[in-house]
């Protein structure tokens, strides 16, 4: 049958309306419901004790950081209102934004912002203590000052950088004198955000509604923000089909599902609004394996995997060939030119043949075990891949898959492992979850941190100057010798770019207005009828 | 008196068995690599060793394995069921919660499956090898032999995205606040995809049973006696064939109530229902061991009550079998 079905004439009416809808409401409406797709069920909800995106999209609402970024990606003002630094980068100070209440009545002080730093980010929030580390006090010279001493100088572009994501504020009345991983607010957050807590129903849905006394004044616009808990991906597809669900983050639903749902008119899928969260893939090495000890090999592993091949085919247009350790979006450090390993498979076997690695029996060189991570569908594709690509040069990769927790312990406790693939998390500076990747010295189980083996004095050096360097040029040309010396070395390479995607409903406005949008308050968000 | 008596056998006979699958399945769990806190790491996205051994000592793993196992035991004694990791609340009060989806849908689903099997296999087994029995047996086969993640897609691409007459998933509409019986209504709308989803594999099951033990007892001669004595063609199949054909289905029913507790993990994932299957599975990639424990426990308990509800009911079908 040629021509266009009913279903497809329909689609296409509604294809050409949406822009004009979008027009003839372009005043927010307020009210409405804004449902979730909440993929993975959390412990707890805090964001001052927990730094992940499942937090984040659920906890950022109710609970605000002192900064944001705003559209342009630059730190904006939220509970902070204005911020300096003394020239030594020891003493910052942030003017607090008065008249702010709590959900439950009570003033936000600076008595807050001393508790949530001393007691939380610096001894609980993950990347927030190695963030502190150096925090040795928060002075409160009135009730809208604070004042961060540290003992080596902090990088004021750095606390910047961190704090959208590491500097959410708790109650001090809430939490003070009690055991902080325990105390009940950490599943019923108590915030000052633009919605307020009202129920959790454990494996099915999380409830917030509008804060009438938010100190953005007419905000927010939606009544109430629902989460809704499917771990199914493909049921959640059907749910955001069925309009049961209107917004899912995070590249929560299957590629396939995504790829379909974006030819759908009623839907969009875009990395808009996640460009705060980048990722790169990794291929992590094992120095502990002679083989890939010796330089020749790693590079020979390099040149043997064909990344835009890869990414035309099984990523499509959301995912870029990476350039290193610092992804493109971060306008302030990525740093192009360093070293690349392009593909090149007679490369690979002079490589391989010039580190003595003679083929034997069947072709084959050597044999590597392969460990994948289990989140993310892009890193099975890739391990397959990285299989098939390194079978055409002679190495014989065996793929040894395993859940999450299985897969910390083999590849960053037991060391069990010869390749690891997984995702390196971007989080707007290298100093906060980057530099970790590359620093020798992490104690055995850490988790995505340098548990290859390998230490390389200078680029240790290199890295802790960076991370204490108060003068922005000097900062972004330490971090541009970084990358070439890690490119150099290639201790672990990252060859794939990504952003997540987020699939809106259509009906939504003012969504994916940010860099970290889905992370971020949603108190201008609003649906169109 | 005597059925107390019965009923307290029966729970002593399963004791042993019972704590052999609960000591059995800890021992198991260690040989998984990683524990709850390497899963909540990679929840967080990270964070360092000292993070890493502060979360140990709070979930008590830094003791031993013998330790932490006679601990567990211990707490069992007393009908505690320990603290959930992943939950933060006391493992009884999280199974609490999710029994009433579980068991709705697996009540739901047994009643659907036997009754309509029931139904189904009667008639197939009174017009065998004519058409209606050719159309039953091959739908039969058909949901035999489909699996139900697919039935449930299915359900939900075709009853809820396209027709949208019902809801594609969850377990009550959360936005609007029923209660009373909107609530029940509102509820069972949410009820009706995954019902017949996981029922369907076993009314299959049961109407092949059923239409064969019919078969079976239909030739037997105590049926030609009540032929010859006159009686009427229903009162036959009604009092004497159906009767006696019902052992080996209420045998079944007890078998596959405790696989339908382990198997509503997929058709929970697929319709989101908050239930015992997701909570399970949820607890194996978490490591949650006391919350997996807990269920198992609880599962073993209901397996063996409605074992005993079975062993009650062979004796009123069949005086011949007395507890």
């Amino acid at each position: 049958m040629s021509g266009p079905t009913r279903r497809e004439v329909f689609l296409m009416t509604g294809a050409a309306m949406v822009p004009m809808s979008a027009i003839a409401q372009a005043t927010p409406r307020r009210g409405g419901i804004l449902t979730v797709h909440f993929a993975t069920e959390q412990r707890i909800l805090n964001p001052s004790l927990q730094a992940s995106t499942g937090v984040y999209i659920v906890g950022g609402k109710i609970q605000e950081p002192l900064v944001d970024l705003d559209a342009a990606g630059n730190p904006s003002p939220v509970l902070a209102e204005s911020w300096e630094s003394t020239p030594d980068g020891r003493a910052i100070t942030f003017k607090l934004r008065q008249g702010v209440t709590w959900h439950d009545g009570r003033p936000f002080t600076s008595a807050d912002v001393q508790f949530t730093a001393m007691e939380m980010w610096k001894k609980i929030l993950n990347y927030g203590t190695a963030l502190q580390q150096f925090l040795t006090a928060v002075d409160t010279p009135d009730a809208h000052t604070a004042v961060f001493r540290y003992e080596r100088p902090m990088p004021l572009g750095l606390l910047l950088r961190a704090l959208p994501d590491l500097g959410y504020i708790s109650p001090k009345h809430i939490y003070e004198g009690t055991d902080i991983r325990q105390n009940p607010a950490n599943t019923a957050p108590i915030g000052t955000g633009p919605f307020k807590f009202v129920q959790y129903e454990r494996g099915q849905f999380i409830i917030a509604e509008r804060n009438p006394n938010y100190w953005r004044q007419g905000f927010p616009y939606l009544d109430r923000v629902v989460w809704r808990v499917v771990s199914d991906r493909a049921a959640a597809a059907a749910q955001m089909e069925a309009g049961q669900i209107l917004f899912s983050p995070y590249s929560s639903l299957a590629l396939a599902d995504m790829t379909r749902l974006a030819r759908d008119p009623r839907f969009e899928v875009t990395t808009r609004g996640n460009e705060g969260n980048a990722r790169t893939n990794t291929l992590e090495f094992n120095f502990r394996r002679p083989e890939l000890a010796d330089i020749r090999v790693r590079k020979a592993i390099a040149h043997a995997i064909n990344i835009p091949f890869f990414i035309e085919n099984f990523l499509g247009t959301y995912a870029k060939p990476g350039t290193g350790p610092i992804p493109s979006v971060s306008t302030d450090y990525y740093t192009p030119g360093s070293p690349q390993y392009g593909f090149d498979r007679a490369a690979a076997n002079r490589l391989l043949d010039e580190a003595g690695h003679r083929r034997g029996a069947g072709g084959v060189r050597f044999s590597l075990r392969l460990t994948p991570a289990p989140w993310g569908e892009d890193i099975a594709l890739f391990a397959t891949f990285i299989q098939q690509s390194l079978a055409e040069v002679g190495i014989r990769v065996e793929v040894v898959r395993l859940d999450a927790a299985g897969f910390l312990r083999t590849v960053y406790n037991d060391h069990n492992f010869d390749l690891a693939s997984g995702w390196h998390q971007y989080r707007s500076d290298p100093a906060v979850s980057t530099t970790v990747w590359y620093r020798s010295g992490s104690p055995q189980g850490a988790p995505w941190t340098n548990q290859w083996g390998w230490t390389d004095a200078g680029i240790d050096r290199v890295i802790d100057d960076a991370a204490t360097e108060v003068d922005p040029a000097k900062r972004r040309a330490l971090y541009g010798e970084f990358v070439t010396r890690v490119q150099n070395e290639l201790p672990l390479w990252m060859p794939i770019e990504q952003i997540f995607l987020s699939t809106f409903n259509r009906r939504m406005r003012n969504a994916g207005n940010t860099p970290r949008w889905a992370s971020s308050s949603w108190y201008d968000t609003w649906l169109a009828s | 008196m005597k059925l107390l008596l019965l009923a307290l056998r029966r729970l002593a006979a399963s004791l042993p068995a019972l704590v052999l699958i609960l000591v059995g399945l800890f021992l198991l769990l260690q040989l998984a690599p990683g524990d709850t806190v390497d899963a909540l790491m990679a929840q967080m996205g990270g964070g360092d060793a000292a993070i890493a051994a502060d979360l140990r000592r709070f979930y008590g793993l830094d003791l031993s394995v013998t330790a932490r196992l006679g601990a567990y035991l211990w707490r069992l004694l007393t009908l505690d069921l320990g603290f959930s990791a992943i939950y933060g609340k006391p493992v009884a009060s999280v199974i609490l919660e999710r029994l009433p989806a579980t068991l709705l849908l697996m009540t739901g689903a047994l009643f659907f499956a036997f009754s309509f099997g029931m139904a189904l296999g009667v008639i197939a087994a009174r017009r065998v090898n004519r058409w209606p029995d050719t159309l039953i047996s091959t739908l039969g086969l058909i949901f035999y032999a489909t699996p139900s993640f697919w039935f449930g897609l299915m359900a939900i691409v075709v009853f809820s995205v396209y027709l949208q007459w019902l809801p594609a998933g969850g377990f009550g509409d959360v936005a609007m606040g029923f209660t009373g019986w909107a609530r029940v209504w509102d509820t069972a709308t949410y009820l009706v995809l995954p019902v017949l989803t996981l029922a369907l594999i076993f009314l299959a099951i049961a109407l092949r049973i059923m239409r064969a033990s019919m078969l079976e007892v239909q030739g037997m001669d105590f049926v030609r006696t009540a032929r010859a004595k006159g009686l009427s063609d229903m009162r036959i199949v009604a009092r004497h064939v159906l009767r006696n054909a019902l052992l080996p289905m209420v045998t079944l029913i007890g078998l596959q109530a405790g696989t339908m507790l382990g198997g509503s993990v997929v058709v929970e994932s697929v319709f989101t229902l908050p239930g015992l299957g997701r909570l399970a599975y949820e607890s194996v990639v978490q490591r949650d061991l006391n919350t997996l424990l807990g269920i198992v426990f609880v599962s073993a308990l209901l397996v063996i009550a409605v074992n005993f509800i079975v062993d009650l009911l062979y004796a009123r079908l069949d005086p011949r079998i007395t507890g």
